[in-house]
């Protein structure tokens, strides 16, 4: 009832709280950024500079972190395995999800069922086993290891998602379509699909973004440095002895979110869609 | 298209079960073990670090997920007024929730820097403390500065799936309640609480989940030290099978958080359950 209040008791009560939350929430970030096009004289002298802003601005720690380490190398993977797997996840669980949903064949509800538990599974619980699954297949450091592993939690998080999506596609269509004598896969082709389009991208952003910050599969199955992703290869890599070189830690957590942040902002709505959804359904 | 279905229920199930052998035996890295039975299971309840683990777990659950919630449903009433810019907000608030846990792990690490912490350097400034704070230096203050890197990045779930269950709620209740002469607070209690329960249920099962095998924010920022206090099972579960190549005893780790993982399964469980009911919905 906001027009019951006064407008400084608004400013107390509401625009306070929200710039706190903001500020906090946002802070790492701006501190980031700053840090990353801070020189090395300024890095640690907060006396004779001002933190909160680089004096001198400089390109110094992007140049060492594209130019002297294996960064580029490492986001190529990242982006690499993020694709294939999201690609991979997203087709086996429009599959599921619509046979889950429309095939109804005894026991689907269980199958359903079980998907949302199989979501739930963390991968800090399958990290070992995994690992000597894929050290027993021989595909061990290698990237395929983890475009292999990813759908394990892609797929069933994918499927979950879009079955809250087909079940909103009214049922009669696809009656037409079956006393028109189309197939089942003609169905899903031609009718489903097109009208899930807004699901599929949810799902496709979600599963992109999880896979970019998976970080525990990673770890565990890669060793060589050239097929490592981001977050390992920078927290691996790049934190060496007891002298942290801030500024590019700090240049490599910023063109490490940056892409995320990206594709984010152009789909925002779909991923507030995709992750309400999820905890909805 | 059933055959999608089978291919992942067994992909799923088969590690799991495999984690839960590899827990009974006594495998080491590069070498295949025999079965021992409970020995693995036996030797972690003597062991004082894995007790100070699933301490250290329980305790940085409990107290992250209430500090969420709490915090989470405040930012989503506050969301949900009529504020100024409220998409913009919202879209820049998630930002948290999807930059790579990791790097945003190491820019708490940067911040807790004991020499160069810009929040001690602040504080002082401003005058509230004398001498830098020893953020990760000694146990209580790296729990502590672990639980709100942890809450930093979780607040912004809590509060988006929170608010878009604030919104399903009829304006209209609110209206009743003024003219009946509720108080802000009595509102809060009688139409949003009840109300929002449900989500409010699952939320906090997916956040208890997500919290109590949490992996990448302790390795990134502390790797378990100092002297182990900020050990979570995940954590020793990795530094026991991955680097110190006690693959069982890894493995048995894992094992033992599953019945906690089944409990808080259980109470979303329920949670769902009284959702389909107060919406007076049919059960499928």
């Amino acid at each position: 009832m906001g027009y019951l209040e006064t407008r400084s008791a608004r400013l107390l009560t509401v625009y306070l709280p929200l710039g706190t939350f903001l500020f906090v929430l946002l802070f790492p970030f701006y501190w980031m950024t700053v840090t990353t096009f801070k020189g090395k004289d300024e890095l640690y002298d907060y006396s004779r500079f001002n933190p909160f802003w680089p004096t001198h601005p400089t390109l110094e720690n992007i140049k060492k972190l594209f130019f002297d380490t294996q960064y580029p190398l490492w986001l190529w993977n990242t982006m690499l395995v993020s694709f294939i797997s999201t690609f991979v996840s997203l087709s086996c669980s429009v599959l599921a999800a619509y046979a889950i949903e429309r095939l109804r064949f005894k026991g689907s509800r269980y199958i359903g069922m079980s998907i949302f538990l199989a979501y739930l599974i963390p991968p800090s619980i399958l990290f070992i086993p995994l690992a000597t699954l894929v050290f027993k297949l021989g595909i061990f450091d290698t990237r395929l290891a983890l475009i292999l592993t990813y759908p394990t939690f892609l797929i069933p998080f994918c499927t979950w998602l879009l079955m809250g999506y087909f079940r909103t596609i009214p049922f009669e269509l696809e009656e037409c379509a079956l006393i028109d004598g189309a197939t089942r896969l003609q169905i899903l082709v031609k009718i489903i699909l097109p009208l899930a389009v807004p699901g599929l991208i949810s799902a496709g952003i979600f599963a992109f973004t999880l896979s970019w910050n998976e970080f525990i599969y990673a770890l565990t199955f890669i060793s060589s440095s050239e097929v490592k992703t981001v977050p390992v290869g920078v927290l691996t890599e790049l934190v060496e002895g007891d002298v942290y070189h801030w500024g590019s830690l700090m240049a490599g957590a910023l063109c490490g979110s940056l892409p995320v942040a990206i594709l984010y902002s152009f789909f925002v709505e779909h991923y507030v869609a995709g992750m309400t959804g999820a905890v909805k359904e | 298209m059933i055959p999608a279905a089978a291919i992942l229920l067994f992909f799923l199930t088969y590690p799991l079960g495999l984690g839960v052998w590899l827990g009974l035996t006594d495998t080491k890295l590069g070498r295949p073990g025999v079965f021992i039975g409970l020995e693995n299971f036996r030797s972690l309840l003597d062991d004082d670090v894995f007790r100070l683990a699933v301490f250290n777990t329980m305790l940085y659950t409990a107290v992250a997920c209430a500090l969420k919630l709490v915090l989470g449903l405040w930012l989503a009433l506050l969301l949900n007024r009529n504020i100024a810019f409220k998409a913009a907000i919202r879209a820049v608030m998630l930002l948290p929730f999807i930059a790579p846990t990791v790097l945003t792990a190491l820019v708490f690490w940067w911040l807790y820097d004991p020499q160069f912490s810009i929040i001690s350097w602040s504080l002082q400034k401003v005058g509230i403390i004398d001498s830098y704070i020893d953020f990760l230096g000694n146990p209580n203050a790296a729990r502590a500065s672990l639980i709100a890197a942890n809450v930093w990045r979780g607040i912004p779930f809590v509060a988006i799936s929170l608010l878009a269950g604030l919104q399903t709620i009829p304006v209209t209740l609110y209206e009743a309640a003024t003219l009946d002469g509720a108080s802000r607070w009595k509102m809060f209690r009688h139409v949003t609480y009840p109300l929002l329960t449900p989500i409010i249920a699952v939320v906090m099962t997916f956040s208890v989940l997500f919290t109590f095998t949490d992996f990448q924010l302790v390795y990134a920022i502390t790797r378990g030290g100092p002297l182990n206090a900020t050990h979570l099972m995940a954590t020793l579960s990795f530094q026991r099978a991955i680097a110190g190549g006690q693959l069982s005893e890894g493995a048995a780790i894992s094992t033992l958080m599953i019945p906690f993982l089944l409990a808080a399964i259980l109470f979303s469980f329920f949670g769902l359950q009284r959702r389909r009911w107060q919406q007076g919905g049919r059960d499928e």
